[in-house]
Formats: structure tokens, sequence, C-alpha cells
């Protein structure tokens, strides 16, 4: 047959395809359409609520300290931090007075949970790829965090550490030993995961120039995190709202300005760095004294609203109360990161092709229980 | 800027027409006796449409009707000195007899931030106006509120279900949802 009967019914027509919710690159059950035209993408719709599980209406007859439990699965990959935006909210609003050695073991804890995600990040980022060595580089140093965190809270992942007025043991003695020991060796890695990954000239030109983000669309979407600071936008909730003891150490923000994907890969190494950087200000000091102040049993906040804002590890998370002071918020809101950042894939993938639109989903970094709740 | 700064700029760009009339009605002063009751009478109508206030909340609340919804929007963006270009929290209330919205409002440059609350009596077709053309953040989540409360927005690009599926009776969030097989009442 001549080659142009062959061709003719394949001649820029658009068609739909679905990246189902069962896919390895979406991280996830998120469902994409996709409209495309041969290889290049004009549209990606996408299609939530497959681990949708009422979270919000679950608040209202829930108290404080059962709040507090739901919120570990919504991000289940930085839960320490979403459970102190809770516990942060109910005691800003008591106005009650933390112990400085509660606030310095919650930061400590918090940033051991953002290298722990950046880890698991940066495996499965290779993965999208193609490099299949990094996730097993990534998860072999995510489980020493995990084991100090079995140590001392009595979860791997789902950590349920914090209660509204302070933690709910004391830490273990083994804690400060095996956390230096941890940053020890884990100052030895980083350069390997960059010489492993990042000047590989195959990752160099899948990454580089591939889903730009200006800074006024980063604004305009409601993006956050370093997916934010990624295309020069300064937003970390820690230097401009600071919590807990994050106002006793100094750390740079990590910034760049080109908003390509490589950039946002480089935000979050550094990132790393930084996070290192404030354990080892904070882990020779931790303040002798109490790890909880007493609350009432039945906790019941004054009549308003409350908001929190706190820095996890994908960006911005924000808590909004609403109480009428009884037992039970009258309305609870959380602000989550990937929803805003899930919004601007339509932005950056259109006009790319397939392969371009996994390696930005990987530097957006979704997680979908989060945007789901 | 401060609470009392943003409240002055803010109340001037929707100035009441009842504060007008009452001043022209009073008499001009010539004692003082009269200057001090003409303050009284005006301090007691509210100088603008607006209402703001501070009790209950961190942030300076302001509460506007739904028909000026969209002008006080796109002020709050485009003013200079004001220059609220990020919108970080969109949520849907249900205020007992009421449905409202609540928006939470950042700017980039000044750092403050601001609370606007709108409110409708209608609880069988409520409807509001979007803010996708200033923030295109909106989209997402108005069509998140359209699925838990069933608040329609005008000129919204693409209003449909985002986490329920099609076809999905009542509107979950409001405080009369009845699911019997669903939901457990303690």
């Amino acid at each position: 047959m001549k080659p142009e009967t062959i061709n003719s019914n394949f001649k820029s027509e658009e068609y739909f395809i679905n990246m189902g919710p069962q896919h390895p690159a979406t991280h996830g059950v998120l469902r994409l359409l996709l409209t495309i035209d041969g290889e290049i993408i004009k549209k990606v719709e996408p299609d939530l609520g497959y681990i949708h599980r009422s979270i919000e209406k679950m608040c209202e007859r829930d108290s404080y300290q059962q709040i507090v439990h739901l919120t570990d699965r919504m991000d289940y990959l930085s839960s320490h931090i979403n459970n102190e935006a809770v516990c942060l909210t109910v005691e800003n609003a008591l106005e009650l007075e933390i112990p400085e050695r509660v606030k310095v073991i919650r930061t400590i804890i918090g940033e051991l949970t953002r290298i722990a995600s950046h880890c698991l990040w940066w495996g499965v980022m290779g993965m999208d790829v193609g490099a299949l060595t990094t996730y097993f580089y990534g998860f072999r140093d995510r489980e020493m965090i995990n084991d100090i965190f079995e140590e001392t809270c009595g979860a791997r992942l789902t950590m349920n550490y914090n209660i509204p007025g302070g933690l709910m043991y004391n830490i273990h003695p083994n804690f400060v030993k095996r956390t230096k020991d941890f940053i020890a060796h884990f100052k030895t890695k980083i350069p390997e995961y960059d010489r492993l990954l990042t000047g590989n000239v195959i990752f160099q030109k899948r990454m580089k120039g591939v889903g730009i983000l200006t800074k006024e669309d980063a604004i305009a979407f409601g993006a956050s995190g370093p997916v934010a600071r990624g295309s020069g936008y300064s937003c970390d909730v820690r230097k401009h709202h600071p919590y807990s003891a994050i106002d006793k150490v100094t750390f740079k923000e990590a910034l760049k300005t080109e908003g390509d994907s490589l950039a946002r890969y480089e935000v979050r190494i550094q990132e790393m760095w930084e996070s290192l950087s404030i354990i080892e200000q904070l882990i020779d000091n931790i303040p002798e004294g109490e790890y909880k102040v007493a609350t009432n049993a039945v906790i019941k906040l004054p009549k308003g609203e409350f908001y929190q804002k706190v820095e996890t590890a994908r960006g911005e998370l924000g808590v909004y109360v609403i109480s009428t002071g009884t037992k039970n918020p009258y309305r609870l809101k959380f602000r989550s990161p990937g929803f805003s950042n899930l919004s601007l894939l339509d932005n950056i993938a259109v006009g790319g092709k397939i392969g371009d639109l996994v390696a930005s989903m990987a530097t957006l970094d979704l997680v979908i229980p989060d945007i789901d709740r | 800027m401060n609470n009392s700064e943003l409240q002055n700029i803010i109340g001037s760009w929707f100035p009441n027409p009842e504060a007008n009339k009452n001043s022209e009605v009073t008499e001009v002063p010539e004692t003082e006796e009269d200057s001090e009751e003409k303050v009284k009478v005006q301090e007691s109508t509210n100088p603008s449409l607006l209402e703001f206030t501070e009790e209950g909340s961190q942030f300076l609340n302001i509460s506007v009707k739904p028909e000026h919804l969209h002008q006080l929007m796109s002020q709050l963006k485009d003013n200079n000195e004001t220059n609220f270009d990020y919108l970080f929290c969109l949520s849907g209330v249900d205020w007992g007899e009421e449905l409202g919205i609540v928006y939470h409002l950042e700017s980039t440059n000044h750092r403050h931030i601001v609370v606007v609350k709108v409110k409708t009596t209608d609880r069988e077709t409520p409807t509001f106006d979007t803010v996708y053309d200033i923030w295109p953040t909106a989209e997402f989540h108005e069509r998140e509120v359209f699925d838990f409360f069933g608040i329609k927005f005008n000129n919204h690009p693409n209003l449909k279900y985002l986490f329920l599926t099609e076809g999905w009776e009542g509107y979950p969030l409001r405080k009369d949802y009845v699911d019997e097989i669903n939901m457990v009442i303690k």
C-alpha cells in the first residue's frame, strides 16, 4: 500500500488517552485525561476523588485529640509536620505556654521528616525518568530515619507523636546519638546522589528547560513550597511566619530563578543540606524540662476563627478552624499544598511531550491523599 | 501595613451613601455643642458599605455583599498599596441559615493578610461571582465548593464535579446532609 493511504487515518487528529488511576508515574491514584495530537499534549485535566475519605466532615464530630490522628493520613510522608499544624492551632487558640524542650524536639523531628520525604522523592524521581538504581539508594537511607522514629515514637510512617500540649512520651535515650550518627552518614550520601544522577547527561537533557513555570504564574496559581521557590518566589513559611524553635536557628532559603524542572530538583537537594544544618544546630542543646503541659481531658476552643500555617515537605499547609465554643470544631478546612500545585499542571505541560509531563509531575512531588483528603 | 490603615483604604472604595445623606440633613454647626452632636450622628452610620471586624480572629475580616464581591476583589489585587495577589485559601462554610465563602488573601510584597467573607441566605440556588479571572488558582477551589455545598459560580470556565461522581444527590458538607448508610451518628 502506498504510504499516504496508511498514514491518512493518523493525520493530526486529537484523541483522548487516560493516564489512569493505576499508573506507576502518577504517584497515587490520580487520573489524568490527556488530549494529545501525536505525542504533543494539548490539554491535561485531572480527575480526583479516588481516595477521598471525607476527613473534613469527620472532624466536625471528633474531639481535637482525635483530629490529630486523622491528619497523619493526609500527607503521609510529612506526617509529623501535619500533626504539629493542628497541635499549634489548638495551643495558640488556648494560649498555652509550651516548654522549650517540646519546641526543640518538634523541630528536630520535623526536619528529619523532611529529609526522609525528600529521600523518597529523589528515589522516585530517578525511577520516573528511567534510572532505577536511585530508588534503592533513596530507600536505603530512609531506613535509618525510620529506625530512629520507631525507637522514639513507636511507628515508622504515621507517627502520632504530637498531642495538643506537647509530646506523647519523652524521647528515647538513644535518640541523640542515633541522630548524630545519621547526620554524619548522610553528609557523605548527598554528594553520592549528585555524582549518580545530577550530572548525568541524559538526566540533564530530560530536565533542563522542561516544564517552565514563571514567577507570575506561580503566584497566580497559588503554588508554594519547592515548586514556587524554583521559580524565584520566596515563600518559605519558616522564614515569614516562624513557629516552634525555627526562630532560634539560622538557615538559608533555597531559591532558584529559572523555573524549569532542573531548578525545582536543585531546590530540594539544597533543602536537604539546610535541614541537616538545622538539626546540627539543635541536637546538642536540647533543653531539660517537661515534655508536655497539662490540658483538660475535654478541650474546648474559645469562640472564633484560627488559622495556622506550617511548611511541610510539599509546601504550605494551612489549618483553618471555626469554633463556636464546643468540644468539636464547627468547620475545619485543610489548605493542602498539593491541591494548588496540581492546578498548574495544565499550564506547564501543554506543548510538551508525554515524557516531559512525567518529568514535570515528578518534580511537582504530589501526594494524592493530600489532595483528596 | 497594619489593620487600621488597611481598613481606611479599603473602606474608602465603597462609601456608604447613607452616611453622606445624614450629614447633609444636619445643619452646619456653629457652636461646639452642635459639632459634637454632628460627630455622634455621623459615627452611628457606617461610613462604608463593607463591614470590618477584628474580634474572634487574628486578621482583619471584611464582610461584603454578593453584588460588590467581584469589584472588591479586583480592586484588592490591582491597587498598589494593598496588592493582594496570593489567594491561599478558599473555603465554603454552612453558617446554619446562610451559606457563605471565606477567602484568605496575602500580598507578596507587603506581606499583610486579610480575610473576606460573603454570605447568602438563598439555600436553594446559591450563586456568587467567580474570582477565577483575578486569581486562576480559584478554579479548582471553586469546583470543590460546588461539589460539597452546591454553590454555583457565574462565569466559571469549567464548573463540574471534582471529587464526587456525576449524579451524586445532596451536598455532603452542609449541616443538613443525611446519609443513613455511610454516616455514623455518635
